[in-house]
């Protein structure tokens, strides 16, 4: 078959000024006609744009182009609408390539001068590589129409309910024996002060009893494989020794068991014991036992639960089970923990009592709480005169590695301030903060509404708190009076910022996720893709991806189950056609590449005596031909051939009539 | 004379570095432009031949960007990375090429500044090493003639 040549259409965008005002494009324009193959070369203000798209199709219609670049902004911003330009005029949209003249050049550098040198080469380089690429075909793989969604806050308890109603199966994951979150914790909720429990209690209940949820609780993700549409994931169920089934919830099994333990959900502010239920709406509504404080089931140790228990629900034989689930995509919600408060001794946390945690805080004004709402001192019980809250603690704290603002803390401090003021009129309040962010919906009349009630807000982030004569004092440099004030009070309460949950560092390493400076999870884009991950058909909701509050999380989590709706719904996945292939005549059947596969995609054929590629579970990572000796393997779009040619012409070398040859591409029908 | 401007070609991931220095672009970080990359979806993809033919063909030093450890988009390709760069390394320096001309470095998709900072450094160094000069006699044989 005769190879004729390519004939290359080069389109560099201006993208408003955003490339124009650092590389000449005019100039690199004309540049790219002198390079080889290539039939026209033009400029425009926007080649993403409708009118630019068109320049496109019509050249190919026109001149023939059997190939196109595109140089603007970055592969990973506008690839897929290129591709989807070309192949839309009948082109594979293989031969398509993106040469990325914003991101990495015009943004970068000032000396317009070398930027369009810069831009020269970069396109020399993406027209060289353009000549030789091969058409693909898209490949595409059923969906399993379930969802897994891991954490059961408000985020995943929305984002189930949404997906469950639309149909899909959903496996709600949560670690701890109850659904409910960290809003199951709280009593009212800013600026609207509705009650926590009492909006969130339907939804648990409603999740545990929707026909498509399937509740998983005390369980974790251990292992993900899989891929968009097709994941398999490894949960980790830990053994309950409860009968989830049976349980009434009665408590007689409670009331027994002599062991006295802190307990979590209170944080510590109350006890309960090593069988217990975490809180009275706890969903499922059935107790769970702790195998590390329990002191075992033998007559001598103990086992006075196993006979209080009338229906005989509790069972010390129940064993830690792995079970694998497939589903076709998976939504994020594993929320976040409020600050270690102990890592600033400055302020006593830890050391004095009476110094608590907004959290903790949260707990005493609870009905539910350990003091049944009542704000009281832990050290007397007595109701304090004077309360403090001190703002941003461990939040935008470069010193502490928080850099971040908490976003809801400003907030719920000012909510507590007021839950004071509203139980005890009498009692002084007042709050030192850096800056009051009071940005959402009713916030800034909210804080209004608070300062009218007497909470003093006063400018300065304490420095210290010390003990004397019996009484807190917390040191502050007040930068309204402009000195430092001493500030005798008898309950100081730290606003503590929020920070990734437990685990999230091992989670996003299993689905290989990545996290963003701050270390919640990073979207796929900060503006236009705030659910999406890098990993196609994961997804985030709720603070998981960053501190926010509960409108926003609802919100998130909406979003999040809308893109496992619809990706569910479509039915198929388009599988990237980018994989490794072997040349069966120059394999050796060395192994090498055998070895170095992650994905256990390089299989030996006994009968051939050659290794072949499972190109359902190859993913194109390229690591087995950048090691085979015999240079038997290619990854398709990325083949040595073309990466040759690539860095030639980055190195001011024309590519070769041996390289055109040497690769299949160069003929055309 | 004028200050000497190296030739660097990099090669950076897909989704760490090559993210890393999308975001450092649209964050408006600025760095040196004597870098010219190269995508590739893993570092694992990189051939040690290509580190070679790029010294042969002009480069005066070469910048491999991958995730970090444990990050790998691809399980484990940034490990066979470090392996490949360790033992190249010391083929560099039996060669009579400084080992310190090829750098390896981690940046996630969120390190734009480190990716700036990386560059800025790694350009700096190859600055003070000076043209790498495997090509010199054969240009003097085409000026010559």
């Amino acid at each position: 078959m005769a190879k004729s040549a390519p004939k290359i259409g080069v389109y560099v965008c201006h993208c408003g000024v955003n490339i124009a005002q650092t590389v000449d494009v005019k100039a690199v324009a004309e540049y790219a006609m002198t390079l080889p193959n290539v039939a026209v070369a033009r400029d425009y203000m926007y080649m993403c744009s409708d009118p630019g798209q068109d320049l496109i199709k019509k050249d190919i219609k026109e001149l023939g182009l059997t190939r196109v670049v595109v140089a603007a902004c970055s592969p990973r911003m506008h690839e897929p609408t290129f591709r989807g330009a070309v192949f839309g005029v009948g082109m594979n949209p293989y031969l398509f390539e993106m040469c990325n003249i914003r991101e990495q050049c015009s943004w970068v550098h000032t000396d317009k001068v070398e930027a369009t040198e810069k831009a020269k080469d970069l396109i020399r380089s993406a027209v060289a590589r353009v000549a030789l690429l091969e058409p693909l075909e898209d490949r595409y793989a059923d969906v399993t129409k379930a969802v897994m969604v891991v954490g059961a806050g408000i985020a995943g308890i929305q984002a189930a309910l949404d997906i469950a109603e639309a149909g899909h199966k959903v496996y709600l994951v949560e670690k701890e024996p109850s659904i409910g979150g960290h809003m199951a914790q709280l009593d009212k909720t800013f600026p609207t002060l509705d009650c926590s429990a009492c909006i969130l209690t339907p939804k648990m209940v409603d999740a545990s009893r929707h026909p498509n949820i399937e509740l998983l609780t005390l369980s974790t993700v251990k292992k993900v494989s899989g891929f968009v549409g097709n994941f398999t994931v490894t949960v980790h169920q830990k053994a309950r020794y409860v009968d989830i089934s049976q349980c009434t919830a009665c408590g007689d099994c409670a009331k027994v068991c002599p062991q006295r333990m802190p307990n979590e959900f209170d944080l510590g502010l109350s006890t309960r014991g090593a069988i217990y239920q975490p809180f009275p709406q706890a969903v499922p509504a059935a107790f769970c036992r702790n195998e590390e404080q329990c002191l075992g089931s033998l007559p001598l140790a103990c086992g006075k639960c196993l006979r209080a228990c009338e229906k005989h629900c509790v069972d010390f034989d129940q064993k830690d089970v792995d079970r694998e689930v497939e589903v076709g995509a998976i939504v994020l919600a594993t929320g976040m923990d409020v600050f270690d408060a102990t890592t600033l001794p400055e302020f006593g946390y830890g050391k004095y009592p009476d110094v608590l945690t907004s959290l903790e805080f949260e707990r005493l004004c609870s009905a539910a709480g350990p003091t049944g709402g009542h704000v009281v001192r832990i050290t007397d019980g007595e109701e304090p005169k004077d309360v403090v809250f001190i703002h941003c603690v461990g939040s935008r704290d470069k010193a502490v590695g928080n850099e971040y603002c908490s976003r809801v803390c400003c907030m719920f401090i000012i909510k507590q301030a007021h839950l004071v003021k509203d139980k005890l009129p009498d009692c002084k309040v007042t709050s030192y903060y850096m800056d009051i962010r009071a940005y959402g919906k009713g916030f800034e009349e909210f804080y209004d509404r608070v300062r009218d009630e007497g909470v003093m807000f006063k400018r300065g982030k304490p420095s210290e708190i010390f003990k004397r004569k019996g009484k807190l004092v917390v040191r502050v440099d007040d930068t309204l009076l402009g000195k430092v004030v001493e500030h005798e009070t008898d309950m100081v309460v730290l606003g503590v910022g929020l920070v990734p949950t437990e685990g999230h560092r091992e989670l996003a390493q299993t689905l290989k996720l990545s996290l963003s400076s701050d270390r919640f999870f990073l979207e796929a884009h900060p503006k236009l893709r705030p659910v999406d991950t890098n990993i196609e058909g994961v997804y985030l909701a709720g603070c998981a991806q960053g501190p926010k509050d509960i409108p926003d999380t609802v919100a998130q989590a909406k979003g999040a189950a809308s893109s496992a709706i619809a990706l569910l719904n479509k039915g198929k996945v388009k599988v990237d056609p980018i994989v490794a292939e072997i040349n069966e005549e120059a394999c050796s059947s060395c192994h090498i590449c055998e070895a170095l596969c992650p994905y256990q995609a390089l299989v030996y054929d006994e009968q051939k005596h050659v290794m072949t590629v499972n190109q359902i579970l190859c993913k194109g990572c390229g690591v087995c031909p950048s090691a085979c000796p015999s240079a038997a393997i290619t990854l398709r779009h990325y083949t040595s051939v073309q990466i040759d040619a690539q860095l030639d012409a980055l190195l001011r070398k024309a590519v070769s009539s041996e390289q055109l040859a040497a690769s299949s591409s160069g003929t055309e029908a | 004379m004028a200050k000497f401007s190296p030739t660097i070609v990099g090669f950076a991931c897909n989704w760490c570095c090559y993210a890393g220095a999308d975001l450092a672009g649209t964050s408006r970080m600025k760095y040196p432009p004597n870098l010219r990359i190269i995508r590739v979806m893993c570092s694992g993809r990189i051939e040690p031949q290509f580190i070679l033919r790029a010294f042969k063909e002009g480069a005066d030093g070469i910048f491999i960007g991958g995730c970090h450890p444990g990050d790998c988009h691809y399980v484990s390709g940034n490990y066979k990375t470090e392996k490949r760069v360790y033992l190249l390394k010391n083929l560099l320096a039996g060669l009579g090429i400084e080992p310190e001309r090829l750098e390896l470095n981690w940046v996630s998709a969120s390190e734009g500044q480190r990716f700036a900072d990386a560059v800025t450094q790694f350009t700096e160094r190859i600055r003070q090493l000076g043209p790498l000069g495997l090509n010199e006699p054969a240009d003097a044989l085409v000026a010559a003639s």
